[in-house]
């Protein structure tokens, strides 16, 4: 094979046309008539498993059966007692390894009902009608939280503390909030800004500040936080990335995938994004699809998705890794990065090892080499935990995470966290917001004693 | 190929798919095109009296509820007789009879109460060639408020009076449509016959509303704010339509009156469950106003598959097959045992036979074995009503299955396999009565 020596990475590379054609909404929303034929499919079952799968436990049989009887408020509000961000969640949530795996319907003829669609038809509908926040505060508490982060575990946690009466400052490194919402997920998953109005809409319970540019270590300290408010929570992510573990992993084109995917998100004009025109991705998550799924949209001819292990083994659901097959991109397992080639600074290509598994089920190189061409390689594999910004305040870690309780208590008295930040958990949006919740409850409990 | 033509007072029509009168049979351009679309005859859209024709309203004459998918399971109408002039009407009759003289053509009649009234119009209708009569006394809206329609079907004895004004002043067969909106069907049948009718069709449309607008609280269809009752029909009312013929198909009375069956006929099935009822023919509106008249293709042949199927040769080998089956109550057998069985390998468990068991009903469906969730039937809980199966979403996935041996474990009482019933149950005063 030879490799070609011309780096081919440029913006432009489609009409306006196709921009706006590639980036809309992927599952486009159900009419009125689509969502109570979609309804009327649900069976309200007793004890439903679907309610059980679900992170932050939403009554879904009664928020469906209020669609069926056309009460679209009143099934946001089913939701939204659940889970402030079932708007968002009903466009990301992996509804196909939650809900919808273990909707009987699943189980009877292999087409469970669309309830992430449903949930959708619901929210919006409640946010197209301009509804009036659907909480009202509690009488105030004096309490005052600082919540850091205002991703979906923060914002959560921070509106429910607010229903609770309590006063809550988020303290948010970027500019804006919404975390992985407002930059960390594909675009054709949240259109029209939708990360932004579902935050307005989340403030709109009153009580809550956001500090934007606030950065954890940098601006604010968490023994200073504790001093000054009555309890922290934590919902800080995973600010770090995983590295290659390869030479020249600095080239240009060598790119962290959620870099990728922010820069996108916040851009004005798609087209002047550039991208390669045979993109290599490495990993086997939700990051990774979403990073392929992009450059190919964005007009990158051939984009290729490797992963260290096999199909199953990967993180992205099995609808995930279809819609990118039948975008046109090539998932390849079992090969782990082993050079990148260089050419005026700027990758060219890389080189991939085959792997397999040895007796004793470790993942090991064969020693076969496959070298892919690329203008463009993505790093996902992984987001790494950051415990520097603590700056030493006692709090137990787990492989580098925050350790919590089932109340999503540290081992700080005063400190509770959630996310992706703290250990053992599933690093899914819906997950984060169940974090939130819980934690909110606690610190709740904590200082109403 | 089963042979559907049928004779039902000597009117011969190529299969037992009628038209019911209503608005499909207003004019000759809709029978004939329902000829040529392969219905075995019409009752063409009821006449008034000469003179000025009646007016309909001039807002939405229709209402109806759907399913989900706006499947139509209800019609509801406020439209009258027919509002073209009967010279009109009577000329079409003729013409389209001539041209199609293999079909069943049957004119629809409602005029004032009165003798003269009756007497004035049948030779003009027997004049058209018509094979027979429908006297309309079941319209419950609009008609009715002026004596005519139900408001005649209502009294028997003015059931029986004009059916003797017909037989007196025609030679036609005279069919008398019943109007469902009265306690006991029975009796108007009786009067039928009594007045020498040859046959009774039902059941003609339900009072009805079907909705109310709730932004203006006026009843649908709404008519400048205001909405009034109207005559309900489509597959929603088969279940009462096929009670009522059987009502008079088992009444001693009546038995062996040929009956035109009239309500929700959608399908080739339910026209067989109206002839195993011991209708002679069968009429259609609802399905035809849904779909078109293209429909009589399925019925047809679907009820000839059938018959194939069955060995049934012509109609007449399987109608009325069901009349000794249904029965009173009292005369149900006590000792016929049932327990409903889930199908496990079926089951999708969505857990409804439990919850409808648990909170409506008996307390015989478990939710939970062994921390599972995991439904199945007590059985000495269990008194076989069947409601999991009706609410279970999967076909056959529960059965109701009898009891044959040993003992019921809900009553601790061995089977027996002899027939009895309440009449002579111990719990029946009536019982212990006879037994002194």
């Amino acid at each position: 094979m030879t490799v070609s020596e011309t780096n081919d990475v440029k913006a432009h590379r489609l009409s306006s046309d196709d921009y706006i054609e590639n980036f809309s909404d992927i599952h486009p929303p159900l009419t009125q008539h689509e969502a109570f034929v979609e309804a009327d499919r649900c069976y309200f079952c007793y004890d439903a498993p679907c309610m059980t799968a679900c992170p932050t436990s939403i009554d879904i049989p009664m928020f469906i059966r209020k669609i069926q009887a056309d009460n679209p408020v009143g099934s946001a509000k089913t939701i939204f007692e659940q889970n402030i961000m079932g708007g968002m969640c009903a466009r990301v949530c992996p509804t196909e390894t939650l809900c919808e795996e273990v909707c009987v319907r699943e189980v009877a003829e292999g087409k469970p009902v669309k309830i992430g669609l449903l949930q959708r038809y619901a929210t919006d509908t409640f946010m197209e009608r301009e509804q009036p926040h659907p909480f009202t505060r509690a009488a105030p508490t004096g309490k005052k939280i600082a919540v850091i982060g205002a991703g979906p575990a923060g914002l959560s946690c921070a509106h429910r503390l607010a229903t609770l009466g309590h006063d809550v400052t988020v303290y948010e490194a970027r500019e804006k909030a919404g975390g992985l919402n407002e930059y960390g997920i594909a675009s054709y998953k949240t259109t029209n800004d939708f990360a932004q109005d579902e935050v307005d809409f989340i403030l709109q319970i009153g009580g809550i500040t956001i500090e934007n540019g606030k950065a954890l270590g940098r601006d604010i300290t968490l023994d200073q936080l504790s001093a000054d408010f009555d309890a922290v929570f934590l919902g800080v992510g995973l600010p770090g990335v995983n590295a290659l573990g390869v030479d020249n992993d600095d080239a240009a084109g060598v790119i962290d995938a959620v870099d990728f995917i922010a820069v996108l998100r916040q851009a004005e004009d798609l087209s002047q994004l550039e991208v390669g025109r045979r993109v290599v991705v490495i990993g086997g998550g939700m990051t990774a699809i979403d990073a392929a799924m992009q450059s190919k949209l964005l007009g990158a001819e051939e984009v290729t998705v490797t992963y260290r292990r096999g199909q199953e083994h990967m993180n992205a659901s099995l609808y995930e890794q279809e819609l990118a097959q039948t975008n046109g991109i090539m998932i390849r397992h079992w090969m782990m990065p082993n050079s990148l080639a260089v050419s005026d600074g700027a990758v060219t290509a890389i080189t991939m090892e085959k792997t397999e598994l040895d007796a004793s089920g470790k993942l090991v190189g064969t020693g076969e080499m496959v070298t892919i061409q690329a203008d463009q390689v993505f790093k996902a594999i992984g987001q790494t935990p950051d415990a520097t910004p603590l700056n030493g305040v006692s709090i137990e870690l787990e492989k580098g995470r925050i350790r919590v309780d089932e109340h999503r208590r540290t081992s700080h008295q005063k400190v509770w966290a959630g996310g992706d930040c703290v250990a053992g958990g599933e690093d899914l949006t819906v997950a984060s917001v169940e974090d939130g919740k819980v934690a909110a409850e606690s610190i709740h409990k904590a200082l109403m004693a | 190929m089963a042979d559907l033509s049928t004779n039902f007072l000597g009117i011969k029509s190529p299969n037992p798919f009628w038209l019911a009168s209503a608005p499909p049979t207003d004019k000759a351009y809709n029978v004939e095109r329902a000829f040529e679309a392969g219905w075995g005859g019409v009752v063409w859209k009821t006449l008034g009296e000469a003179g000025p024709p009646v007016v309909n309203v001039n807002g939405p004459r229709y209402g109806a509820i759907w399913g989900p998918d706006r499947r139509l399971l209800g019609l509801n109408n406020i439209e009258l007789i027919t509002d073209r002039d009967l010279e009109v009407n009577l000329r079409e009759m003729t013409e389209v009879k001539k041209r199609w003289p293999d079909r069943a053509l049957i004119a629809s009649i409602m005029v004032p109460c009165d003798e003269e009234s009756w007497k004035a119009i049948l030779p003009r209708v027997e004049d058209t060639g018509a094979d027979g009569i429908e006297l309309n006394f079941g319209c419950p809206h609009g008609m009715s408020e002026r004596g005519m329609g139900a408001a005649v079907g209502q009294v028997p004895e003015y059931i029986q009076m004009v059916a003797e004004w017909c037989k007196q002043y025609s030679n036609m067969p005279v069919i008398v449509k019943l109007t469902p909106n009265i306690t006991d069907i029975r009796y108007p049948a009786r009067a039928a016959k009594a007045g020498g009718a040859d046959a009774v069709s039902l059941i003609n449309t339900i009072s009805s509303i079907v909705s109310v607008d709730l932004d203006n609280f006026a009843p649908t269809p709404t008519i400048d704010g205001k909405g009034s009752h109207g005559g309900y029909c489509g597959p929603a009312v088969k279940p009462i339509a096929l009670n009522m013929v059987a009502e008079i198909a088992r009444d001693p009375e009546t038995h062996g009156l040929p009956i035109s069956g009239i309500g929700g006929v959608q399908t080739w099935r339910d026209a067989a469950e109206f002839i195993a009822l011991g209708c002679g023919t069968v009429q259609v509106c609802t399905a035809a106003m849904t779909y078109g008249f293209k429909i009589v293709e399925e019925m047809a042949e679907g009820l000839s598959d059938w018959m194939d199927e069955k060995g049934y040769a012509t109609i007449a080998d399987f109608q009325g097959r069901a009349v000794p089956n249904v029965t009173d109550w009292q005369y149900l057998n006590l000792n016929y045992i049932t327990k409903a069985r889930i199908d496990q390998d079926l089951c999708i468990k969505c857990g409804r036979c439990h919850i409808a068991c648990e909170d409506t009903s008996h307390q015989a469906i478990t939710s939970m074995v062994d921390g599972q969730r995991y439904f199945e039937v007590m059985d000495d809980e269990c008194v076989g009503c069947n409601l999991c199966v009706n609410v279970c979403p999967v076909d056959d996935c529960i059965t109701m299955v009898e009891m044959t041996e040993g003992t019921d474990p809900r009553t601790n009482k061995p089977i027996d396999h002899d027939y009895a019933n309440w009449t002579t149950h111990p719990n029946n005063p009536m019982s212990k009565q006879a037994a002194e």
